[in-house]
């Protein structure tokens, strides 16, 4: 496989990523991990002209827990999130999700920023990220901001990013009640259905959810109605999930491939569904 | 045969910590003084004509050392077509030159190719060639294309290739007496072989020496010498192959495929050697595909489950053109349609039919698992309408023990069996009874356990020449060094299969040398004999066999030398463990490294024998062999989502005489592996305007190391008398065995909801499918 001819430049720290950017504008790319952006070049599907290698800014890696919230940078890999106990214990649904992402090489060079900067609608982590309310932090020529998940994921291949952004970390509040289920293509390993829950539970009762699924549509969305009807179903009943979930993928655009249907993709959004819920509750 | 303590044993791969270490040398990884690289201009459609091809850019583009179509190649050293072996009566060939001329019937085919000096930059400068396309018709279904217009080749108004009617014994009676008949049609899927290397070439022409060098990822290096020589016009005693370390093959690697005759004749062209390494996405499209068949099939038989007739129709599909075996491997099919079984009437109708689609061809098995599934999907067809048990309808219909050799009604004649043998220690082994109990217990649960059977026999060990379309022989040389070291030169072409060690170990036991003093040497014309290659599980059963040959011949001249030393009657000298002694007195031996130095130095020389100690044999198999077995796969599906989980797999396989236990193992997990992927996973699939739609990995599932469990393996010992080492060949034996256990499997677990056959690959969405027909979901 022979990648088009680009120019290749390493940035030393993010600000000299941002001049960088601001340089080469719309025909440079970042490259972290370059697990996504590597084989569609090599495809010649992406032929950007300037490559410039953020991968050595060991400073956007790692995972920090502290007053309740993580924030984890941009460049941390699959693996160590997967190997996180910290995450494992306060906010499994990212646990989950870096654990059934890919292969051992995709996970120990693939890293979380990048996957959430390539928005694949078939990634994993935007919807966990929409499940667990995460703020994207983003570096560019006007300095630092963040953008909550609802707000990142614009379409397929895109988000809220503008020329000469960088983002540079994850934020999101513990959610001990979270998971993510699912159905990976046994080819690609990325997601048939993948459904990421994150549930606030009150006297044994569901007080909050946030239901995001990835894999069916053309971006990651919110079931917005399922998350209603979850509000006050009891922790201890093991339906309380497959009621709510009923028909939630029934309005959606679903995308069908040689290994699933559109109409199959919808039926398993409301199986995984309910076993994200099914675990998020025994994490009770 | 007398073996003793390296034949049989579990020794490990010498091969593989070179493999394994990075260390191992493919044909990427030769680097040549002034080498240009190439990239091909490809067919993006599946069916046109090629009008104007505008290279004048390409050529200007910097690095590029030319840029040529088929005009600048017809009549200028290059045959007008590809070879094809088989001669079937009445077989359509359409013309296949390396490079379309005026037409391209499947995607990918190569329209220009473009020479640099590197690959980055061919490929860049490819990307500058114009060819104007006129779309045609594309037909890419099977049963369409049969049907008729419209036609992959226009010129010759037909889509079939050739048509092969037969019938043995009396199957209309059979059908007009039988209780019974059930009938299915039955789609053995396309698949990718995906050896883990891509195919790589390289063509070096000499022009001092007027020598021709191709160093190409090849199962048949002497076979592709002689195939190119005439391709080219280079003398054959001028043209040299070499296959360096071979990234498996399955079949894929086993023809003369147009980028090999394309370097060769561009290095002549430019005078420097030319490298074409392909893409993935390249090997999806333009390397040889596998299986493809279409089965209609009706059996008759008794209540008592007694088969007593068989109907067949096949569609097969060759795709665009022939390459070189392309039309023979479903005469495999057909001829293997008794399986294991005594089933004396038999008619098949085979039709042989072009679409606009990648030329199938051998891959692992090459028509047998296409026959053994057809039979498989059959007995447990029969055994649900008799409400029998699957595998006792096997046992019904099994030829008997007693009735070896046994000649089939298709012609064949199996040479040694024992099949209740194999099923019996797959029924122990598996606790088949307990399966079934907890089958049953487990539905009551809602859950839904799949217990598949699947016996077969298999035809290999290619061949007798006159059974084939090639020749069937093998050779073998051993040179006995002055220093007792031994170097064997086979004319197999091992690229996975072992044969570095289990060659090794023959060698070592019948001359008494350590293993790690014999040099297994082979893949290059021009240090080897001239050998057929690997192909058809035949490395050991025929190459073995003339290596055995060879060390019949090393002994017996070995025992002169000692005989004259001792001044005693050559007759008098035997061998044992692995040294020379005078019958009947062990006060005096010798060893092979004695007198292989006697017969360098050549000072004492018995008379009427020439110095040196060395041997070449051919062995010209007298048949086919063999190998059976019985195998049991269990499955749970998820009721949910159709999902299938591989629970348990239990294998008893039967190849004979077994020289390295490990190996076959081996053998046997890949291969079993591999028929699980046809199974569940694996399915070449393009759409209806022949675009292939799984041109990568993404989408084009192989089985996963985590997808697989352990395999229960056993095995039981009936050697066959058609090769001097009772050995039969076990490369392609999992694979065949193993995808309709799986298949049964999981539509054993579906029966609860009537189902009676699902097509494979049985991907959850069809098995999930299959589980709503009754509305509620509950059976």
């Amino acid at each position: 496989m022979m990648p088009a001819s680009f120019e290749y430049a390493r940035a030393a720290s993010v600000a000299e990523a941002i001049a960088l950017l601001h340089k080469h504008g719309a025909d440079a790319k970042l490259l972290a991990g370059g697990h996504s952006l590597v084989p569609m070049m090599k495809l010649r599907l992406a032929r950007p002209s300037v490559l410039i290698d953020i991968g050595r800014l060991r400073e956007l890696a790692g995972i920090k827990h502290e007053g309740g919230r993580f924030t984890i940078g941009a460049l941390t890999t699959h693996a160590a999130l997967a190997a996180s106990k910290e995450l494992e214990k306060r906010a499994p649904a990212l646990w989950d999700a870096a654990n059934q992402l890919g292969d051992p090489q995709v996970r120990n060079r693939g890293t979380i920023g990048g996957a959430c900067a390539h928005a694949d609608p078939s990634a994993d982590y935007p919807a966990v990220m929409l499940a667990l309310d995460a703020r994207l932090h983003v570096e560019g020529q006007k300095g630092k901001r963040e953008i909550p998940a609802d707000k990142f994921f614009v379409g397929t291949f895109e988000t809220a990013l503008g020329d000469g952004d960088i983002l540079t970390a994850i934020s999101f509040a513990d959610a001990p009640n979270s998971a993510y289920a699912k159905f990976h293509s046994p080819a690609s390993h990325y997601a048939v259905v993948g459904v990421a829950v994150s549930l606030t539970l009150k006297s044994g009762a569901i007080a909050a959810s946030r239901l995001a699924v990835t894999g069916v549509g053309d971006i990651a969305f919110r079931a917005t109605a399922a998350e209603k009807a979850l509000i006050g179903g009891k922790a201890d009943d093991a339906e309380a999930g497959r009621r709510a979930c009923s028909g939630m993928a029934s309005g959606v655009e679903v995308r069908g491939d040689t290994f699933a249907s559109g109409d199959y993709r919808k039926a398993m959004t409301e199986v995984f569904a309910a076993r994200a819920i099914r675990i998020a509750l025994k994490r009770a | 045969m007398a073996f003793t303590t390296m034949v049989g044993a579990r020794i490990k791969r010498r091969e593989d910590p070179r493999l394994i270490t990075g260390r191992a040398t493919y044909v990427d990884d030769v680097k040549l003084v002034g080498m240009l690289h190439a990239a091909f201009v490809r067919s993006p459609y599946a069916h046109a004509k090629i009008g104007n091809i505008d290279t004048a850019a390409a050529k200007k583009h910097p690095g590029v050392a030319g840029v040529f179509t088929a005009k600048d190649m017809q009549g200028k050293g290059m045959a007008p077509g590809l070879p094809v072996a088989p001669q079937i009566e009445g077989l359509v060939s359409p013309d296949h030159f390396p490079l379309t001329t005026d037409e391209v019937n499947c995607l990918g085919e190569g329209v220009a190719v473009v020479v640099a000096t590197d690959p980055y930059v061919a490929r860049d400068a490819a990307e500058l060639v114009k060819v104007s396309y006129t779309p045609l018709p594309v037909v890419v279904d099977l049963e369409k294309a049969a049907a008729g217009a419209p036609y992959v080749h226009d010129h010759v108004k037909t889509n079939i290739a050739f048509s092969m009617p037969f019938v043995s014994g009396d199957v209309d009676g059979a059908f007009k007496a039988a209780d019974v008949v059930v009938k299915e049609r039955i789609v053995n899927q396309r698949l990718l072989p995906s050896a883990i290397e891509p195919r790589a070439c390289i063509g070096s022409w000499d022009r001092g020496m007027g020598t021709m060098t191709l160093w190409s990822s090849t199962q048949i290096p002497h076979i592709l010498r002689t195939q190119l020589a005439l391709t080219l016009s280079v003398p054959e005693t001028k043209m040299r192959v070499i296959a360096p370390e071979v990234g498996g093959g399955f079949g894929s690697k086993l023809n003369v495929y147009a980028d090999e005759a394309i370097v060769c004749w561009l290095s002549r062209a430019l005078g420097k050697p030319v490298k074409y390494v392909e893409t993935r996405t390249e090997n999806h499209h333009q390397t040889t595909h596998g299986r493809d068949q279409i089965q209609f099939v009706e059996v008759a038989a008794k209540k008592d489950g007694t088969v007593l007739g068989l109907r067949v129709k096949i569609l097969a599909n060759m795709g665009a053109y022939h390459q070189v075996l392309t039309p023979a491997i479903p005469t495999l099919t057909v001829l293997m349609l008794s399986g294991p079984y005594a089933i004396k009437n038999i008619a098949y109708d085979l039709q042989a039919v072009f679409t606009n689609t990648m030329s199938t061809d051998a891959y692992r098995g090459a028509g047998r698992p296409e026959a053994t599934f057809l039979l498989e999907r059959a007995m447990d067809l029969l055994a649900r309408e008799l409400k029998l048990d699957p595998a006792e309808v096997r046992r019904k219909n099994f030829i008997p023990s007693s009735a070896f050799p046994y000649t089939t009604a298709t012609g064949l004649t199996y040479d040694t069996g024992d099949y209740p043998k194999t099923l019996d220690k797959v029924l122990e082994l598996s606790d088949y009874k307990g399966l079934r109990a907890q089958q049953k217990s487990l539905r009551e649960q809602g859950r839904y356990l799949g217990i598949g059977v699947s016996t077969y026999v298999e035809v290999c060990g290619f061949g007798p020449s006159m059974a084939l379309p090639a020749p069937g022989w093998e050779s073998a040389t051993i040179r006995v060094e002055p220093t007792g070291s031994v170097t064997v030169m086979t004319g197999t072409s091992p690229h996975g299969q072992g044969e570095e060690t289990t060659f090794a170990q023959i060698v070592g036991d019948r001359l008494g040398v350590p293993i790690e003093s014999v040099n297994v040497v082979h893949g290059d014309t021009d240090r080897v004999q001239y050998g057929v290659g690997i192909f058809g599980s035949r490395g050991t059963a025929v190459g073995g066999a003339a290596l055995w040959l060879a060390i019949d011949s090393i002994q017996e001249k070995a025992k002169l030398f000692a005989a004259h030393a001792w001044e005693a009657n050559p007759a008098d000298v035997e061998w044992r463990e692995g040294k020379m002694w005078v019958r009947g007195d062990d006060s005096r031996s010798m060893t092979i490294g004695e007198v292989a130095f006697a017969a360098f130095r050549a000072d004492k020389l018995p008379p009427g024998v020439e110095p040196f100690l060395d041997a070449t044999r051919r062995f010209e198999p007298a048949n086919f062999v063999y190998p059976f077995g019985a195998h049991i796969c269990v499955v749970e599906v998820d009721k949910e989502t159709g999902d299938v989980k591989l629970v348990k797999y239990f294998a008893v396989d039967d190849c004979g005489k077994v020289i390295n236990p490990m190996i076959v193992d081996g053998q046997l997990h890949g291969g079993i592996a591999q028929g699980i992927g046809q199974a569940l996973f694996e399915e070449a699939v393009y759409d209806e305007d022949g675009q292939l739609l799984t041109g990568t990995f993404m989408n084009y599932a192989v089985p996963h190391a985590e997808q697989m469990i352990d395999f229960e393996l056993a095995r039981t010992v009936t050697p066959t008398d058609v090769n001097p080492l009772g050995v039969k060949g076990i490369g392609e034996a999992g694979t065949i065995g193993s995808t309709p256990a799986v298949a049964n499997a999981v539509i054993d677990a579906l029966a609860p909801f009537g189902v009676k056959h699902l097509d494979m690959p049985l991907k959850p969405e069809k098995v999930w499918k299959a589980m709503q027909r009754t509305g509620d979901g509950k059976p």
